[in-house]
C-alpha cells in the first residue's frame, strides 16, 4: 500500500490537517469516559489493519513534512539530539530496529539490503540512497541514532540500564510535550518523571520501573499518553516556550475547534539486543477538535474526560487557560448517550 | 518468566571441553540468524526428558559472526537432579531443544572506565562474552580466571589467543589463588569489578573489594537466577466451573487461557494490575512474584496476579 | 515546599572507614560538616586530601581549624572555580579506594558530583552534606546560561534577560535547577520576585 505524503507545516502558517483516513486511524487514548494515570502498559502486538498499531513503527501521511520540521528544529538547536559516549552500541541497535521495521512493513517506500556488515538503505520518500558499514560510524553522514531518526517519525530516547535503574542517556527530541532532553539527559527514571503530579504517590512509577527493568528482548510494550496543544505545533519545547506559550492566550469560542488539538503519544519500548538498552519511542499524533468530533463517540467521550479531569493534571498539562472554552465547545457534541467500551470508533 | 519468545534450536555439535564441561553449539531450527545478545546474557534452555520438562539458564558464550549459532557451556554437577546431567548424558548433535530470547542480569556497566573480570570454574562463560565485547570496544580490561588445574580450564586456549596477557590464570594445584590484595590496588577511578563463580569465591572477592574501599556500585556478581516456572498445581475456576492443571512450564494465566476462559491481562509482567484475581481458597502457599500488590495484600492471601504468581501446593480456587 | 523527586538527597557526610583515601571538597559552612563527620575518625585525617574554599555563604573562614586537624594534604582556594580546577586534576589520577565527599551549598555539591561523574564515579557512592545557604544554581532553559546563588523567583536570566520561574526540577549532570519563562503566556506582566531559597 502506497502512502500519499502531504506537504504541510507545523509552524508559522500551520497548514497541517488530517485526511478522513488519518482521522479514522487516530490513536484515540481513552477507553473510558474518565482519565487518571495508571500503569497502562500492554504488549506492542500488531493491531487492526490500517490502525496506528498495525506495525511496530507507524509511518503515515505526515511523514515527509514531519521530517522537514525535525530538520528545521535541529538546525536551530543541535542540543535536541544528544548521546552520551557509552550509548553508541545502543544507537546501532536502534538503527537496525528502525530500518528493519520500516523496510519490512513499508516495502514500497523503504528497502534494506544486508550483506554481513555491508548495508544498503534506500528511503524513497526522502530520496536517500545510502551504503554503509554497520558498526562503523564514519560511513554515515550522522551518528547512527541521528541518522535514522531524521528519517523516522517520533521522538526517541535510549535508556541505559545499570544499578537497577534506567538512565536516559541519549535521545532525539524535537516534537515533545514541554520537556527538555538537554536538561533531562543523564537522569534516572524517577528523576526525569519528577515533575509529574500525583502519579508518584499512587505508585505508578515504582511499578512501571520494576516492569521495565524486566523488559524482554522480542517482547516490546506500548502505552498511550496525551496532552493538548494550541495549533498543530510539533515543537512545543521548553526551550521555545517563551515563543509558543502565548498561543495559549489566542483561543476564542470562535476558533477553538480549529486551534485546539488533542495530542496523543503512542509510546513503545523495546529491549535492544547488543546493548541491553531500552528504546523509548514517543510518536505524537495531532487532531483538532473539529476533526475529532467527526467521530461521535470520541466527541462525547473527550468532552466528559476533559470536563472531569483533575485540576492537578490539567495544570501540569498546561490546559487550564483554555480548558473551559474547549469543554463548552465539545458539550455541543455530547448528547449524553452512553459510549461503548474501548478506544475504537463505533 | 512466562510467555517470553522461545526459539526452537538444533544442537549442531557437542564438544567435551574438559572432563566435566561440555560445550554445545546451537542453531535455530528455522535457519534464521539467532538474535544478537549483550555480553553477560543467558538463555533458558528447555529440555524434554520423556515428557518431563526441565528449564535451566545457561550464559551465552558467543554467537557466530553470521548469527547462525550460539554456544553455551554446561558443567556437570555431581548431584544434579536434572538439567546438567541430562545435557551431558542425553543431548547429542542433531537433537532439538528450545531456548528463550537472551536475558541479561549481569550486564557490563557501560559508563565504567576499566573492567576487572574475575571468573572461577564454569563462571567463565559470561566472563568470556564480556571479555570479547570489551576487546571489540577497545576498552580497558583484565581477566582473572581461577580453576582447579590447567586441564579443567575449559577456555584457556581460546582466551589466551584472543586476549594475550590480559588473561591471568590461577591454578589451585599450583597454589595460585586470586588475591584481591594483588588485583585491586592502583586501579583507576571508575573501574568496575565483575565476578562469577562458586559462591564462596564471589563472597570473598566482593568482601575484598569493600575492604579495599571500593564502592558497592562498582562491584558486580552474577545474581542467582530464579527458576523459571515452578511446581505444577491445580486451579479451580469457580464461576466457570472448570478445573485445570497448571504445568510447571506455564503460568497460571496461561493455564486459565488454555482452559478457554478469557481472563484479564495487559502487561503479563506483574506491573499493571489488570490480572488481579480474587482467591476463594487455596490448599498450599501462594507464591507472589508481582510488583503490583502491597505486602499486606500478599500476606492476606486474598488476591493473586495470575500473570506471574502461582501456588506451591495442591489446589487453588479462584473467583473466575 | 514539595518534595522534589529529581532533587538529590544529601544524607550527610559519613566516613567510609575502609577508604584508602578521603578526597574531601568543602565550601563555606561545609567545613563544619567535615569537622563533625571526621571527629570520630582521627586516623582518617592522615589519609585525607582536603580542598576548601571559604565561599560566598560562610560568615567565617574555617581554613585554620581545618588545617589544625592536619589532613595529609590541604588546598585552600579563593573561589569555587579554582577549587574545581584542582579537584578535577586530582580526580584524573585518583585510584579506586578513593572516596569522594562534598559539603557546602547545593551548587558546590552539584559541581563536585558532576566532576565525579565525569571521572566514572557513580553519584550514589559520593557522600554529600548540604550546609549554608539554600541558594540555587539555575540554568535558563531558553539560552542555557547558568546563574549562581539564586535566592529569588522569578529571577531575570543573567544572560538573555528572560524572567525565569525556578522549577522544582534538578539536573545532576548540569548541577542546576531549571529556569523557565514565567510570563510566556502573559508577556506584559512580570510577577514580583519573592525571596524563596535563602
Ligand atoms: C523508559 C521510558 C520512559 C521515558 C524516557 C519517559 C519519559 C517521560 C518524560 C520526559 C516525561 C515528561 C516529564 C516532565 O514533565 O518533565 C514523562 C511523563 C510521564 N510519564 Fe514517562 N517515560 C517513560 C516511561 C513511562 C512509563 C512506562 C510510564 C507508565 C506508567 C510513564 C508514565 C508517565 C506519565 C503518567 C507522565 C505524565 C504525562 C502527562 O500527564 O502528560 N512513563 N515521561
Ligand atoms: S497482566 Fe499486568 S499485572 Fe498481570
Amino acid at each position: 500500500m502506497t502512502i500519499q505524503f502531504k506537504t504541510e507545516t507545523f509552524r508559522d502558517d500551520f497548514t497541517f490537517s488530517n485526511s478522513p483516513e488519518a482521522i479514522h486511524r487516530f490513536p484515540f487514548p481513552f477507553d473510558k469516559d474518565e482519565y487518571m494515570y495508571a500503569v497502562n502498559i500492554e504488549q506492542h502486538m500488531p493491531g487492526p489493519v490500517k490502525s496506528a498499531f498495525e506495525f511496530p513503527i507507524d509511518i503515515d501521511e505526515h511523514y515527509v513534512s514531519e521530517m522537514k520540521d525535525r530538520a528545521l528544529v535541529l538546525k536551530q538547536d543541535p542540543l535536541r539530539c544528544q548521546s552520551l559516549p557509552h550509548m553508541i552500541t545502543a544507537e546501532w541497535d536502534l538503527l537496525e530496529l528502525l530500518m528493519e521495521s520500516m523496510a519490512k512493513n513499508y516495502p514500497e517506500h523503504f528497502t534494506l539490503t544486508r550483506d554481513g556488515d555491508s548495508w544498503h538503505w534506500v528511503n524513497g520518500p526522502l530520496g536517500i540512497d545510502q551504503k554503509f558499514t554497520f558498526g562503523d560510524t564514519s560511513t554515515l553522514p550522522y551518528p547512527p541514532m541521528e541518522y535514522i531518526t531524521r528519517q523516522c517519525q517520533g521522538d526517541f530516547n535510549l535508556i541505559d540500564q545499570r544499578n537497577d535503574n534506567l538512565w536516559m542517556d541519549a535521545g532525539i527530541v524535537t516534537t515533545q510535550a514541554d520537556w527538555s532532553l538537554d536538561f533531562d539527559i543523564g537522569m534516572n527514571f524517577m528523576e526525569w518523571h519528577a515533575p509529574v503530579p500525583l502519579a508518584h504517590d499512587i505508585g505508578v512509577f515504582d511499578r512501571a520501573l520494576k516492569f521495565l527493568l524486566n523488559l524482554q528482548q522480542g517482547r516490546p510494550v506500548r502505552r498511550l499518553n496525551w496532552t493538548m496543544t494550541i495549533n498543530p505545533r510539533l515543537d512545543t519545547s521548553p526551550e521555545n516556550y517563551h515563543k509558543w506559550g502565548v498561543d495559549r492566550t489566542t483561543v476564542t469560542p470562535e476558533n477553538v475547534g480549529n486551534k485546539v488539538h488533542l495530542r496523543v503519544e503512542l509510546q513503545a519500548l523495546w529491549r535492544l539486543p547488543r546493548s541491553n538498552a531500552i528504546v523509548f519511542s514517543i510518536r505524537a499524533y495531532l487532531i483538532k477538535m473539529e476533526e475529532l468530533v467527526t467521530i461521535p463517540k470520541w466527541g462525547r467521550r473527550f468532552h466528559r474526560v476533559l470536563r472531569d479531569l483533575k485540576p492537578e493534571l490539567a495544570d501540569y498539562k498546561g490546559l487550564t487557560r483554555y480548558r473551559q472554552m474547549t469543554v463548552d465547545y465539545l458539550s455541543k457534541f455530547d448528547d449524553g448517550a452512553p459510549t461503548s467500551p474501548g478506544f475504537f470508533p463505533d | 518468566m512466562s510467555g517470553g519468545v522461545e526459539i526452537p534450536v538444533r544442537v549442531v555439535d557437542v564438544e567435551q571441553a574438559t572432563q566435566t564441561v561440555k560445550r554445545f553449539r546451537l542453531a535455530a531450527l528455522s535457519g534464521e540468524p539467532l538474535p544478537s545478545f549483550s555480553a553477560g546474557a543467558h538463555v533458558v534452555v528447555t529440555m524434554d526428558d520423556n515428557g518431563r520438562r526441565m528449564r535451566n539458564p545457561y550464559s551465552l558464550i558467543d554467537r557466530a559472526d553470521d548469527g547462525s549459532t550460539y554456544r553455551i557451556g554446561v558443567l556437570r554437577t555431581p548431584n544434579s537432579r536434572g538439567g546438567s546431567k541430562f545435557m551431558h548424558e542425553r543431548v547429542n548433535a542433531g537433537d532439538q531443544l528450545v531456548v528463550t530470547m537472551p536475558v541479561n542480569l549481569f550486564p557490563i556497566v557501560r559508563t565504567g572506565r576499566k573492567h576487572l573480570l574475575v571468573a572461577g570454574g564454569i563462571g567463565i562463560t559470561p566472563i568470556y562474552a564480556m571479555a570479547n565485547e570489551l576487546r571489540r570496544r577497545s576498552a580497558s580490561y583484565e581477566i582473572h580466571y581461577a580453576m582447579r588445574n590447567e586441564a579443567s580450564g575449559a577456555f584457556i586456549d581460546e582466551l589466551r589467543a584472543a586476549h594475550g596477557d590480559r588473561l591471568k590464570l590461577y591454578r589451585d594445584d599450583m597454589q595460585e589463588f586470586v588475591s584481591v590484595s594483588q588485583i585491586l590496588p592502583n586501579q583507576p577511578l571508575g573501574t568496575h569489578l565483575y565476578v562469577c563463580g562458586p559462591e564462596g569465591m564471589i563472597d570473598a572477592i566482593l568482601k575484598g573489594g569493600r575492604d579495599a574501599g571500593w564502592a558497592d556500585e562498582n562491584l558486580h556478581s552474577e545474581r542467582f537466577l530464579a527458576p523459571a516456572g515452578g511446581e505444577p498445581f491445580s486451579v479451580v475456576l469457580q464461576r466457570a466451573g472448570i478445573t485445570a492443571e497448571v504445568r510447571s512450564d506455564q503460568s497460571l494465566l496461561e493455564a486459565i487461557e488454555e482452559a478457554g476462559v478469557d481472563a484479564p491481562f495487559l502487561c503479563r509482567g506483574g506491573a499493571c494490575g489488570q490480572c488481579e484475581t480474587a482467591v476463594v481458597s487455596c490448599d498450599g502457599k501462594l507464591v507472589h512474584n508481582d510488583h503490583f500488590l502491597t505486602e499486606e495484600e500478599h500476606a492476606s492471601g486474598k488476591k493473586i496476579m495470575t500473570c506471574v504468581s502461582r501456588l506451591k501446593g495442591r489446589e487453588l480456587v479462584l473467583d473466575l | 515546599m514539595s518534595a522534589i523527586k529529581s532533587r538529590p538527597i544529601y544524607p550527610g557526610l559519613k566516613v567510609d572507614e575502609r577508604a584508602k583515601r578521603h578526597l574531601v571538597a568543602a565550601e563555606g559552612e561545609g567545613a563544619l560538616a567535615v569537622l563533625e563527620a571526621f571527629a570520630d575518625a582521627p586516623d582518617a585525617w592522615s589519609r585525607m586530601t582536603l580542598l576548601y574554599t571559604p565561599g560566598g555563604s560562610a560568615p567565617a573562614n574555617h581554613s585554620e581549624t581545618l588545617q589544625g586537624r592536619a589532613p595529609d594534604a590541604f588546598h585552600l582556594h579563593p573561589t569555587r572555580q579554582t577549587l574545581m580546577t584542582r579537584l578535577n586534576a586530582l580526580l584524573d589520577t585518583a585510584t579506586m579506594g578513593t572516596r569522594l565527599y562534598a559539603a557546602g551549598v547545593e551548587g558546590h555539591i552539584g559541581e563536585v558530583v558532576a566532576a565525579g561523574l565525569a571521572h566514572g564515579v557513580d553519584h550514589l557512592s559520593i557522600r554529600t552534606e548540604h550546609r549554608g545557604s539554600l541558594a540555587r544554581r539555575v540554568q535558563c532553559v531558553h539560552c542555557k546560561g547558568f546563574i549562581d546563588d539564586v535566592t529569588i523567583s522569578p529571577v531575570p536570566c543573567a544572560h538573555c534577560g528572560v524572567p525565569l520561574f525556578v522549577r522544582d526540577h534538578y539536573s545532576r549532570r548540569l548541577a542546576a535547577f531549571q529556569g523557565v519563562s514565567i510570563n510566556a503566556e502573559t508577556p506584559d506582566e512580570v510577577p514580583a520576585s519573592e525571596e524563596l531559597y535563602k
